[in-house]
């Protein structure tokens, strides 16, 4: 195996891969080596939570690039490979199995862990996170025995995944611990629809309740009992609760983070040479204010890869990207973008019961993020709203039957 | 098994036979096209698998849906050819197709 590589990737996800598409396609002619803790080259993690578990695509189609690409490209693949520790005065990475690796620069591409239930009953047989395809193979193989589901955690993993079983026949169950659904992403309106639609198929869905533990009979998980004494009986239990990005190595070798390493516009840690980009990359974001965020999403981790790779090639250009991301539940497709977060005000434009419509939200007069449900002209022609700063008149924003762009011409001419 | 003429961003030009059932979009991502981002998989969510299509296929298309003629209008490179490549199914119909990959918007 080589052991020095002049990029070095740690991660073998959406960034990691489009790292190393990105430094080939802007002429890069060093050596590139790509570190992947599991044992597949690049996948989409999206499909996990929707067509794979449903089993509408195989693992095959669902391969970012076909496995000759990375030959092809001479990206060296050392998948099933964990990295351990990191040093930034050598220049070199340590595995699990004890080989050192060096680097001219470091790409930290690795993402995060599911974050897991502490109380007990939590690593019983049945309970599972939604991160890989380990975790969703082994989901499948035990569909078959499987009548009730609990979903711990009312996300978009949650509620996907809540989806797609009930679609199989599955008697499923979410347990969300605040007071409504998607609270973390999304204005009420948007969770008291989804809400709505879940219960409307038949999911059970519980706000405002506490996981106590995970019950066990025969060796495997047979309920949830939550703190007020009820059991939620569940002979699989899917936990969806949010990642733990993992960064502990670049933290040990004292890059600054904490929940994240923390990362310029142009994606370098405060290590040298030491680059980080995806859902473990915390960063200034323009549309969050310019406050540190951690962005999990497709958008970030594949425009964080392009930054850096221009950083790495000498064409650097800060990341100022619109966050965008979607969730397809059910026959509804939702897309976001831009960030809620600090909104003051939110507009519904349509009419959620004909279960296509948008959230438009404001802060302070201006347009910051929508939320589009079955509308995707509103996303399309929404994005101009917020990258403009667009103060519309309120009630014309509220009225469906005039186009958002009509709006932002409006303004133009006043 | 359909053949469809690819031409990437850069003019190169590669035969590449189509699986029936799989996207147009897999058919280019899987013969190595990496210009073709196809970022959301396929599920009409974004519009980085923008192509142009010879206009003497468009009748044997499938008819564009809203979301996609939606998506279509993010981009600057927009044409009367443009489609989404993930929403069409490769069919022995699309044999001798000429697909170009748009421009990165």
């Amino acid at each position: 195996m080589n052991d020095q590589f002049d990029v070095l990737i740690v991660g073998a996800g959406h960034g990691g891969a489009q790292a190393a598409i990105a430094l080939r396609q802007r002429g890069f002619a060093g050596t590139i080596g790509m570190i992947g803790e599991e044992p597949e080259i690049p996948y989409e993690r999206p499909p996990l939570s929707k067509d794979y578990l449903s089993g509408e695509k195989t693992f095959e189609r669902i391969l970012i690039r076909p496995p000759g690409f990375w030959d092809e490209r001479h990206v060296a693949m050392l998948t099933g490979t964990r990295v351990v520790s990191v040093d930034p005065d050598k220049r070199s990475v340590a595995t699990e199995e004890g080989a050192t690796i060096g680097y001219g620069h470091l790409i930290w591409a690795a993402g995060g862990h599911p974050r897991r239930l502490s109380c007990s009953g939590h690593d019983l047989a049945g309970v599972h996170g939604v991160r890989t395809r380990a975790d969703v193979d082994k989901m499948v193989r035990e569909l078959d025995e499987v009548t009730t589901v609990a979903v711990i955690g009312g996300g978009y993993i949650g509620l996907e995944s809540a989806a797609v079983l009930t679609k199989m026949g599955k008697q499923v169950t979410v347990l969300e611990t605040q007071d409504r659904v998607l609270a973390r992403v999304a204005g009420e309106a948007l969770s008291r629809f989804y809400e709505a639609e879940h219960r409307a198929r038949g999911v059970d869905v519980r706000l405002s309740v506490t996981v106590d533990c995970l019950d066990e009979r025969d060796g495997a998980v047979s309920g949830v009992r939550l703190a007020d004494g009820a059991v939620v009986e569940a002979q699989m239990v899917i936990v969806g609760i949010g990642i733990i990005p993992a960064v502990a190595p670049l933290i040990a070798a004292g890059a600054s983070g904490g929940n994240g390493v923390a990362i310029d516009g142009h994606g370098r840690t405060s290590l040298p040479n030491i680059f980080a980009i995806g859902d473990c990359a915390l960063h200034a974001n323009a549309h969050a204010d310019g406050l540190p965020i951690r962005l999990e999403s497709l958008q970030n981790a594949n425009d964080l890869a392009i930054t850096v790779a221009r950083a790495i090639t000498g064409d650097p250009e800060p990341y100022t990207s619109l966050p965008w991301f979607w969730s397809n539940q059910f026959d509804l497709r939702l897309q976001t973008v831009g960030l809620s977060t600090g909104h003051d005000q939110a507009v519904t434009r349509g009419d959620p019961t004909r279960r296509s419509f948008s959230i438009v939200y404001l802060r302070q007069g201006s347009v910051i993020a929508l939320d589009c449900v079955n509308a995707t002209r509103d996303y399309v022609q929404g994005k101009a709203l917020i990258l403009q700063r667009c103060a519309p008149d309120l009630d014309k924003l509220a009225d469906p039957a005039i186009d958002l762009k009509d709006l932002l011409a409006a303004m133009a001419s006043d | 098994m359909p053949r469809v003429l690819v031409t990437g961003r850069d003019g190169r030009e590669t035969v590449v036979e189509g699986q029936i059932g799989r996207s147009v979009m897999e058919l280019i991502r899987d013969a190595g096209f990496d210009e073709l981002v196809a970022l959301c998989g396929g599920c009409a969510s974004c519009a980085t698998c923008h192509v142009y299509i010879d206009s003497a296929f468009a009748e044997r298309l499938p008819t564009m849906g809203t979301d996609e003629d939606n998506l279509l209008d993010s981009s600057a490179h927009r044409s009367v050819n443009s489609r989404l490549s993930c929403q069409i199914a490769v069919t022995d119909a699309l044999d001798g197709l000429q697909v170009r990959i748009a421009p990165e918007d």
